[in-house]
């Protein structure tokens, strides 16, 4: 295991010997890379049995839902098993303002959801946040039940058969990218499968992805300028230890209710980004079982890591899309999962979250018994 | 502090590693702040025959006593006596059964703790309650949000007044870090700190929240002698940029030494309170420590 | 709400009925927090197997046209069927997922999640139990494993009769066995607890595990106990559900688990007598509940419930207690 964490050190000091602009180039055409992974179709990352696009789009989404939830959990410390809730307010907004009692576009509807769920966010943390933790995860628990049990027997919001006919995005139809197909290792440009930029609909779930890919690197950016602030270390400080963190100023009360509303707006954009790629949905889409994937992501992980969260959620999602055999197993293999990691690796797949000046500290440290000298 | 040989480097050049090198606290930066420039004179905080229950046990009993501006109070006593339980009451860890504690004349009533560090006092810990997986620099820079007031919305936007706290937070958390010694340190992690530079990054910490009172619950437990007589002086050295300090701790001699005041517990009692001099010769406190003399620690 | 004033007795007595079934549940999660400080997620599951073995027991033997003592035999062959099973799987839970976690002194967040994954370990194994079978080309046993994921139901032993009237509702003895048989087993549980070493043992544990360690109680072993005894409780349920309800399923612990959970914290979680309080408060509850709101309101209840305990009396109806000599 630490063969594997130095090979990554090693990269990582490399790299970071380049001068800056060759850091943003490298960074932007990683970028680039991933936005054209459902257009190249690498084979080894391609989902076979499955729609790659879609698969990814639910890496994306799924991914938003994982930071989110990483802040309420990772950061703040407070276990939340209810997450599926908030993914559902913002997608029932999103089907109530754009289908079922009005038909107001996308590009409103997808804030006031967001809005919606910040704000059923802090009516469910300001009671509940004062309780003890393990009551807490109880709590939330009831309370996602409780929006799937009221979504399922509210006419006026579908009950069992849910909304249909969301509408996509609005679409610009510029130009046409082709697909590569690959056999074996060479690629050729497949001009019978294209995709067109800026196109939603049905059938091809590219441009989807690229709006839920968009949406996860502006929402990994505001989630850095958080953390790397007072919010971030507030929040860091009350999971230490919250009286002695209270007692050194820190309005704890307020900044756990603050991780809860931003993790529930989070929760909402992606619930709005589920309803407008599904087109329809119901009740059945916002069961328990989602709440518990959602912690596992964050607890796999590594909480408090964002980048851990993410990469925890595209495996999640992508590695049972990829042998699709498993598939009735799923949730077997992911329960036995769950107790291995908690047996044997309870901090998560990547180490916690560090802050910057620390991990350089500790790089130092390593160059300092490497080669004797401390860089100053 | 002579450099050290690296006997882990192969052809044993001497490495300057952070451990090798011992940082003294430096004395000569000017930590004082302008909430505690103009302070009037007279009593600053005033504890007003406070009682304390737990169920059938009364851990404070009718205990009064004040701390004047700019002095350093001891507040001694035997194990169990109510000392922290004493600054609990005050910093709003525990609402007293009867009486109160008033702050620069305003009584703290039912605020809550964090509300009450704003007003001006900060504390350290019996056992040390550091922030453990934050660094050093991270710890003081917790202390110092303290006295900001930047938002969510500031900090996403990044505006103006964020980037002013942020670039004040740190430059207040270096020089505290230097006074205490704690500079070349300030990015480990606080649980990989030794044990002394723990017990300053406390003290660092609480002085970043701006108090006007600094509260210190046995800070040189577990020192050698050397270190608690340095510690010692840095505590008067803070009094002297104009902070007020009541002081915990259990060595006599350290307490004798540094302190203008003193009051004494004894099972949630007030059994005494004056000058050192009048206090050693008191028969109720020496009857209270049983024999221990003040020149055993 | 006329439904409610019409119906009472009926609400009542069968909100009792089922209330008996969470309330036995619900001891299997006080006990385990109380000597833990663990929510054991999986308990619900445990209570699920047990379900099925005594409904895979039953059809073995040809359970369907007895009658008389027959019934008797069958009962009581039901009953040990539920329990063994049910102390087997709580047993074998602590031992896979919980104890490997207190030798490592995992903090409590890690213990939940392996509890969450045991959960779904238990209940897709029994989702899943055709493939086994299929792989190993063995039919039948295709009344035992086949379709998976949908209702099992119970060979028919008692048919519901009426016995008395308690003024417009004729209560059956199915509700009177399901009553008095929960009584019974928390009589006997109470007694076990109050009385025996191990009891007091357990108790010791949920108040000072330090203090009780050096006193020479055997932690281990206490905790064993509890899971056994907490087992043994949920199999018993199980039973009585199943002459309640008539089915089961591979996620029927899931939502009865949940309920049993509210009534132990409803009762004082840790509080083996609020447990029993708990349970039959929810049970009666639930019904009025439905009877005011309409049926498909009935699970909200138990959630909206429990979100209510938890912040205005978090102590519970009779406040926690395991440690203390309240039973």
């Amino acid at each position: 295991m630490s063969a594997v964490r130095n090979f990554f050190h090693a990269i990582r000091v490399r790299l970071g010997k380049l001068p800056k602009w060759a850091q943003i180039l490298l960074w932007a055409l990683a970028v680039l890379l991933v936005y054209l992974l459902p257009i190249i179709n690498p084979p080894l990352l391609t989902t076979t049995d499955s729609d790659f696009a879609s698969v990814l789009f639910s890496c994306a989404m799924y991914s938003l839902v994982a930071i989110g939830l990483n802040i309420v959990i990772g950061y703040a410390g407070l276990l939340d098993l209810g997450y599926v809730g908030f993914f559902a307010v913002g997608a029932f907004t999103v089907g109530v303002l754009s289908s079922a009692h009005g038909s107001i576009p996308l590009l409103i509807a997808f804030p006031i959801a967001m809005a919606v769920t910040l704000v059923s966010g802090v009516l469910l943390g300001a009671p509940t946040l004062r309780v003890r933790g393990d009551y807490l995860a109880i709590v939330t628990l009831g309370f996602g039940e409780i929006i799937r049990l009221v979504l399922l027997n509210t006419q006026w919001l579908g009950g069992a058969s849910g909304i249909a006919n969301i509408p996509s995005p609005p679409s610009w139809a510029i130009f046409e990218i082709p697909h590569i197909t690959w056999q074996g290792l060479t690629a050729f440009v497949d001009l019978e499968t294209t995709t067109t930029f800026l196109e939603f609909t049905v059938v091809d779930a590219v441009p989807f992805y690229w709006l839920a890919l968009t949406l996860v690197l502006i929402v990994l950016f505001l989630d850095w300028l958080m953390q790397n602030s007072r919010v971030g270390r507030a929040w860091e400080a009350t999971r230490e230890d919250e009286d002695a963190a209270e007692l050194m100023g820190v309005p704890t009360f307020r900044f756990k209710l603050l991780a809860f509303a931003t993790g529930a707006a989070i929760g909402g954009l992606s619930g709005a980004l589920f309803a407008t790629r599904q087109g329809f949905i119901n009740p059945d889409n916002f069961s328990i079982i989602y709440s518990v994937l959602f912690v596992a992501m964050v607890v796999v992980g590594g909480q408090g890591n964002r980048w851990g969260v993410v990469s925890a959620a595209v495996l999640l999602i992508w590695l049972p899309e990829k042998f699709r055999f498993l598939a009735d197993g799923r949730y077997l293999l992911f329960g036995l999962a769950l107790m291995a990691l908690a047996i044997f690796r309870p901090q998560g797949l990547l180490p916690p979250k560090r802050s910057v000046r620390a991990k350089q500290a500790e790089e130092e440290e390593q160059e300092v018994l490497e080669e004797g000298t401390a860089r100053v | 502090m002579s450099e050290t040989p690296n006997p882990r480097h192969p052809d044993g050049n001497p490495g300057r590693r952070p451990e090798d090198v011992i940082e003294t606290p430096d004395t000569s930066v000017d930590i004082s702040v302008e909430e505690i420039a103009d302070l009037p004179p007279g009593k600053m905080l005033e504890v007003d025959d406070v009682t304390l229950r737990f169920g059938g046990v009364k851990a404070l009993d009718g205990v009064s006593f004040h701390i004047n501006t700019g002095e350093i109070l001891g507040l001694i006593g035997p194990n169990g006596a109510g000392k922290t339980t004493c600054f609990n009451v005050m910093t709003g860890v525990y609402q007293p059964t009867s009486g109160g504690v008033r702050f620069m004349g305003d009584p703290l009533g039912k605020r809550k703790k964090f509300e009450i560090t704003k007003m001006g006092i900060a504390r350290t810990f019996q056992n040390i309650r550091l922030f453990h997986n934050m660094t050093a620099l991270e710890n003081v820079l917790v202390g110092a949000d303290a006295h900001h007031s930047t938002g969510i919305a500031s900090a996403l936007l990044r505006l103006p007044k964020h980037r002013a706290e942020e670039a004040e937070g740190m430059d207040r958390a270096h020089e505290l870090l230097k006074f205490m010694g704690l500079e070349r340190r300030a990015d480990e992690l606080a649980r990989n700190l030794p044990y002394g530079d723990q017990r300053r990054l406390e003290i660092a910490r609480a002085l970043a929240t701006n108090p006007k009172l600094l509260c210190l619950d046995e800070p040189a437990a577990g020192f050698n002698p050397a270190e608690k007589r340095r510690l010692m002086e840095l505590i008067q050295t803070i009094r002297d940029q104009g902070y007020t300090v009541l002081l915990i701790e259990h060595d006599m001699k350290l307490v004798m030494g540094v302190t203008d005041r003193i009051v004494v517990l004894e099972f949630g009692k007030k059994i005494a309170e004056g000058l050192p001099a009048e206090i050693r010769d008191n028969p109720a406190v020496i009857a209270a420590y049983l024999g221990v003399d003040e020149s055993a620690s | 709400m006329d439904l409610l004033v019409n119906q009472f007795w009926a609400l009542t007595i069968t909100g009792l009925a089922i209330g008996a079934v969470y309330a036995l549940v619900a001891l299997g999660y006080t006990l385990v927090y109380g000597v833990l400080r663990l929510i054991n997620f999986a308990h619900s599951e445990v209570f699920m197997w047990g379900s099925f073995a005594a409904v895979w027991v039953l059809m073995g033997v040809g359970a369907t046209n007895a009658s008389g003592m027959g019934v008797v035999g069958l009962l009581v062959l039901g009953f040990a069927a539920a329990m063994a099973a049910s102390g087997l799987i709580a047993i074998g839970l602590e031992f896979f997922a919980y104890r490997p976690l207190r030798k490592r002194n995992s903090p409590p967040l890690i213990a939940l999640i392996s509890a969450i994954g045991a959960s779904f370990v238990l209940s897709e194994a029994m989702g899943l139990r055709d493939k086994p079978f299929a792989a190993l080309g063995l039919e039948g046993l295709q009344e035992y494993v086949g379709r998976p994921r949908e209702n099992l139901p119970l060979p028919r032993l008692i048919d519901a009769k009426p016995v008395f009237a308690v003024f417009n509702y004729n209560v059956t003895n199915v509700d009177i066995l399901v009553i008095v048989s929960a009584l019974v087993m928390m009589v006997v549980l109470d007694q076990f607890m109050r009385r025996s070493r191990l009891g007091r043992g357990i108790r010791a544990v949920a108040q000072d595990p330090e203090a009780a360690a050096l006193m020479g109680v055997n932690r281990d072993r206490v905790i064993r106990i509890t899971f056994l005894i907490g087992g043994i409780m949920a199999g018993g349920a199980a039973m009585l559900y199943l002459l309640k309800i008539g089915v089961t399923r591979y996620n029927a612990g899931f939502i009865l688990g949940v309920k049993a959970f509210t009534a132990a914290v409803l009762g004082g979680i840790g509080n083996l007598r609020g447990a029993l309080l708990g349970g039959f408060v929810l049970g009666v509850a639930e019904n009025y509940g439905s009877a005011i709101f309409g049926t498909e309101w009935k699970d909200v209840v138990a959630f909206v419930l429990l979100i209510v305990i938890l912040l205005f009396r978090p102590t519970g109806l009779l406040g926690e207690s395991l440690g203390k000599a309240r039973a």
